[in-house]
């Protein structure tokens, strides 16, 4: 008899938390541009979402090149058209897989250590903490991290790029046979800028998105350490889903752009 | 709602402050008076709603009605941001003492002065050592990460933290819970000691009577979101209200039942 109740309170709450999202989101993006700006949190942020983040990134591009190559020679053997393999890797690494699987690995190391660690602050108190201090905790500790994240990822993705295309070279040249010159010539007089440039603009969206779900849920978590896990839980998932959908919107834009 | 006639001596003034959450009524109309540089404690058992109460005052949380004045100045009714300036004045202990453990001991107790007044990292550092002994702690004590420390060193570093600023107001939200008694009452002796020494108003919060009785001017009690009694804490023996005797002297049976269930 309420099921209409059921369904409208259901509805009601998806916009709710989208509201609150979106604003969120909207702070975040914004809220750099007025003062006051913590550079130490901000260059620490940077640090544990970029430069930390190098090995792992680096794995990923590097097998992902090579098995890519693999997979791109023996499907492109079956018309003869294995000499366009550094073409097909190239702009699948640049375009699609480097910020893509970067974003997602982030996604698992930043986006849930960020809503671990925040909040932990909101249980036990460091937010409230913060606020009677005079600092205000949005500036102090979403501001930086979304910031850092946004400029972090299409640096990382340009490192992956160069690691996934060298993981692709390594196992043509060993492995295939390719002549090694042919195939950074084939590949520098294919591959254009914007096929680079689109793909790190997608970064820095994976950036805003991953840090974004990171603070938020972490920020709204509440009940202790269930609370804080099932932040992070969520904080992790939402990322990824949202990563891969944008990619989806991002990429039908550039490719009639 | 509001139409009281402030003495000029009433450092907060707060009238009728409801709250709820949902339909979870927590404050039933406070009304509740604090003379400049009095120390005034709120007794009540657990879950009366006397955290509800400070984190109201300190602009955490938004009261659904009634005023909240400090100063003569009605603090629900500003803007964040002029709300900001009176919560400037203020300090806090909190209960788990609640420091920030990405930083040092000594960036816990100068974390304001670097980021909200922008002091030198050097001067606050001195800022900070100066406030560690106020609160018996020694200088090294600051090179230690909190996690290192004992619960009772915790809530040193943390009235340290809260005093650091020189505020007017001091909030402490359960400052002996979970201490042994004598570091409890080494807690009380600072607590008394500094509120003194910075001529500021206090309100704390707690459920032991010896830590009330030794920091208070003024004890209220309250109960179902109501003070349904205040005075000073010699009159809490004989205060002629059977709920305060019941808290005070700890019996489970009386006017106050707990629902607990027996099987």
């Amino acid at each position: 008899m309420n099921i209409f109740a059921a369904i409208g309170g259901v509805t009601l709450a998806l916009f709710r938390e989208t509201g609150r999202i979106g604003i969120f989101a909207l702070n975040g993006a914004l809220s750099w541009l007025t003062g006051p700006f913590y550079w130490r949190a901000f260059a620490s942020a940077l640090l544990r979402i970029g430069f930390m983040s190098l090995p792992v990134v680096g794995l990923t591009a590097i097998f992902t090149g090579a098995a890519l190559a693999l997979n791109i020679y023996d499907g492109s053997a079956r018309f003869n058209a294995e000499t366009f393999l550094p073409q097909i890797l190239g702009v699948s690494i640049v375009r699609e897989l480097g910020p893509v699987l970067a974003a997602l690995m982030l996604a698992g190391r930043s986006s849930s250590a960020m809503a671990a660690e925040i909040g932990t602050m909101r249980v036990t108190e460091q937010i409230d903490a913060m606020s009677t201090l005079a600092v205000d905790p949005f500036k102090y500790l979403i501001t930086p991290r979304i910031l850092a994240a946004t400029i972090a990822l299409p640096l990382l993705v340009l490192t992956a790029d160069i690691i996934g295309i060298y993981g692709g070279f390594l196992v043509s040249v060993y492995a295939l046979d390719f002549s090694g010159a042919v195939y950074i010539r084939n590949l520098d007089e294919f591959l254009t800028n914007f096929d680079v440039i689109s793909g790190l603009i997608k970064a820095a969206v994976f950036g805003f998105l991953l840090a974004l779900m990171g603070c938020y849920y972490g920020y709204s978590s509440a009940g202790g350490a269930q609370g804080v896990g099932s932040a992070t839980r969520i904080a992790v998932v939402t990322s990824a889903v949202l990563i891969l959908s944008a990619n989806y919107l991002l990429t039908s834009f550039f490719v009639d752009f | 709602m509001n139409e009281d006639m402030n003495a000029p001596t009433q450092k907060i003034a707060i009238r009728n402050l409801c709250k709820a959450f949902d339909s979870n009524e927590v404050l039933r109309g406070v009304d509740l008076d604090v003379e400049k540089g009095q120390s005034l404690v709120v007794i009540g058992g657990s879950g009366t709603g006397k955290s509800v109460l400070i984190k109201s005052i300190l602009g955490i949380l938004h009261p659904n009605r009634g005023s909240i004045e400090i100063d003569g100045v009605d603090i629900t009714r500003l803007s964040q941001r002029d709300r900001r300036k009176f919560t400037d004045q203020v300090g806090m202990l909190f209960q788990g003492a609640a420091l920030f453990d990405s930083l040092t001991v000594w960036e816990n107790v100068a974390f304001r002065l670097i980021y909200a007044e922008g002091k030198s990292r050097k001067r606050a550092r001195e800022r900070a050592v100066d406030c560690l002994s106020q609160v018996g702690l020694a200088p090294e004590i600051g090179n230690l990460s909190p996690a290192e420390l004992s619960g009772g060193m915790q809530k040193r570093v943390g009235l340290a933290r809260a005093i650091a600023a020189d505020p007017q107001i001091l909030f402490f939200d359960e400052p002996t819970t979970g201490l042994d008694p004598i570091m409890a009452d080494v807690i009380n002796d600072l607590i008394v000691e500094r509120v003194k020494a910075l001529g500021a108003t206090a309100i704390s919060i707690t459920h032991d009577m010896a830590s009330a009785r030794k920091i208070a001017d003024k004890v209220a009690m309250l109960y179902k979101g109501q003070i349904i009694w205040n005075g000073s804490p010699k009159e809490l023996n004989n205060s002629g209200n059977p709920m305060v005797d019941q808290f005070v002297h700890g019996r489970a049976e009386g006017p106050i039942k707990m629902e607990v269930r027996r099987a």
